[in-house]
């Protein structure tokens, strides 16, 4: 009965976030384009499944995975899971298991963030089929996972947000340099895209509460303060993989071929 | 629906190593748990239909309705309602906006009253929903004259290097974080189709090349326009 409240509240409320969508929509399609809409019946019923989807979606979550995953990472940053000594400095060797939730929790909960599997799906078709779907998902949760476990690090260790932040940028500046003159440049504007589109529904829940679970137990650490910047890693760190998986099944087509060359030479010479 | 199950296994399998193996306890309440898996795979494939039926086509038949029109300033300011109407609603950032304020009020530069916080969260709603507006106009012009989008990027980035040596330190966290936050489940798939549309209809351009990118700019903008509202309010005082 709960769950049938729950979910009816759900539904309320997505209704309610996309309203402003809705009427900007309509309203240039009413007073701007002033043409019916192609298949009109069509694209309300899948606006109807993407409301009851997302409310499903969120209640489900709601009930299954965030309270477990919240109370994990408020356990897992806990001093007597630590071991740390009240009132000694954070000592970064300590917080092993904290690293691996981190980068496990990044990674999975963005596999399964909806709009990824939107962006990934167009990819897929644009790039009629060179770009599977589940490739660059992957790509993605991966460059996720190392952002919020290299996250996790800069709260423990209390070094400035910007240098990591800064350091960053230049690792996909100098990426995209590399990238965009070669013939693999499609995957630049996309590696771009998929850095925005992680952090929505599914990570940004579990994330926080990592990072505030870890600001508010390590001395030293201001929750307010420290807590922000875990959703900025893990924006980042995907443009790096995306483009770096890119790089690398170039890099091992290129030396495929040459071993391949190589071999045909030495056959040829004997 | 089994894709939708093999999206979730990941989670469900790291919680369970966590608990059972890290923390080395029962796993709670299964009871609750499992309908509420069961919920999100179910909706998670509810909402891949409603991608491919409604939402896609929506944004690819929009673009393909500007194009025809040829009205340069219609598309423009459609997509800058879209950024705008959409990021200032978005529940999320209202969120990051209230933390937002007491951050501030925590580094002093704001005075811990009711009033003060809820302008303060509500000016940065306002900059970032603006920022996503422009970003969306500066991306649809980009896709109509098909700039390359590294540059505008790189450029955006070394602006945030540059001002984040100016921008007040309370409001460096809260500014890269919003970035993160702009893109809604729901504006992102309306938001790529239309980009995507564009470049399709559109001579000359590569829906590879030139669609991608808007959500790459919304996501940007906001860490430079937070950092203005940053050193404005500064400046104020």
């Amino acid at each position: 009965m709960t769950l049938l409240i729950a979910l009816f509240e759900s539904l309320g409320r997505t209704m309610f976030d996309i309203l402003p969508i809705a009427a900007v929509l309509l309203g240039f399609q009413l007073f701007v384009i002033r043409e019916k809409p192609k298949r009109i019946g069509r694209v309300l019923g899948g606006f109807a499944y993407v409301l009851v989807g997302l409310s499903l979606f969120l209640v489900g979550l709601e009930q299954a995975l965030f309270p477990v995953g919240e109370a994990m990472a408020l356990q897992l940053t806990h001093p007597d899971f630590v071991g740390s000594v009240a009132g000694a400095g954070a000592d970064w060797t300590l917080y092993f298991w904290v690293y691996a939730f981190a980068a496990a929790i990044g990674f999975s909960t963005t596999i399964a963030e909806p709009s990824l599997i939107a962006v990934a799906m167009k990819a897929q078709e644009m790039s009629a089929g060179g770009l599977p779907a589940t490739r660059l998902r992957i790509a993605v949760a991966v460059g996720v996972g190392i952002g919020v476990a290299l996250g996790a690090f800069r709260i423990v260790t209390g070094d400035p947000l910007y240098m990591y932040i800064v350091a960053g940028y230049a690792v996909v500046v100098l990426q995209t340099i590399f990238v965009a003159r070669g013939r693999t440049k499609w995957i630049v504007p996309l590696a771009y895209d998929s850095g925005g589109v992680t952090t929505s529904t599914v990570t940004v829940p579990v994330v926080t509460a990592l990072g505030l679970g870890l600001a508010t137990t390590i001395p030293g650490r201001s929750p307010i303060l420290d807590g922000f910047g875990l959703i900025a890693f893990a924006s980042l760190f995907p443009m790096i993989t995306v483009m770096g998986f890119v790089q690398m099944d170039v890099a091992i087509t290129a030396w495929r071929a040459k071993r391949e060359a190589y071999r045909v030479e030495e056959g040829v010479s004997r | 629906m089994l894709a939708s199950f093999r999206d979730l296994a990941p989670i469900i399998l790291v919680i369970f190593v966590f608990q059972v193996f890290v923390l080395q306890q029962p796993f709670p309440n299964l009871d609750e748990v499992i309908p509420g898996l069961i919920l999100v795979v179910v909706g998670l494939t509810f909402f891949v239909q409603g991608l491919e039926l409604g939402l896609f086509p929506l944004g690819e038949d929009m673009a393909q309705a500007f194009a025809k029109k040829g009205n340069l300033w219609a598309l423009l300011s459609f997509a800058f309602c879209l950024g705008f109407g959409t990021t200032a609603a978005e529940p999320a950032l209202i969120a990051v906006a209230k933390e937002a304020a007491e951050a501030a009020a925590e580094g002093g530069v704001l005075a811990r009253e009711e009033e003060a916080l809820r302008n303060y969260a509500m000016g940065l709603r306002i900059t970032v929903a603006l920022s996503v507006g422009a970003a969306l106009v500066l991306g649809v012009i980009r896709i109509l004259k098909g700039w390359p989008l590294p540059y505008i990027i790189v450029g955006g980035y070394v602006l945030v290097a540059f001002m984040t040596v100016f921008a007040p330190d309370e409001i460096i966290g809260v500014a890269y974080d919003s970035g993160g936050v702009t893109t809604s489940t729901i504006t992102v798939p309306l938001v790529t189709a239309l980009g995507v549309g564009l470049a399709t209809v559109i001579r000359g351009r590569n829906p590879m090349i030139d669609g991608f990118g808007l959500i790459a700019m919304a996501s940007l903008s906001p860490m430079i326009f937070v950092m203005v509202y940053g050193i404005v309010l500064g400046w104020i005082g």
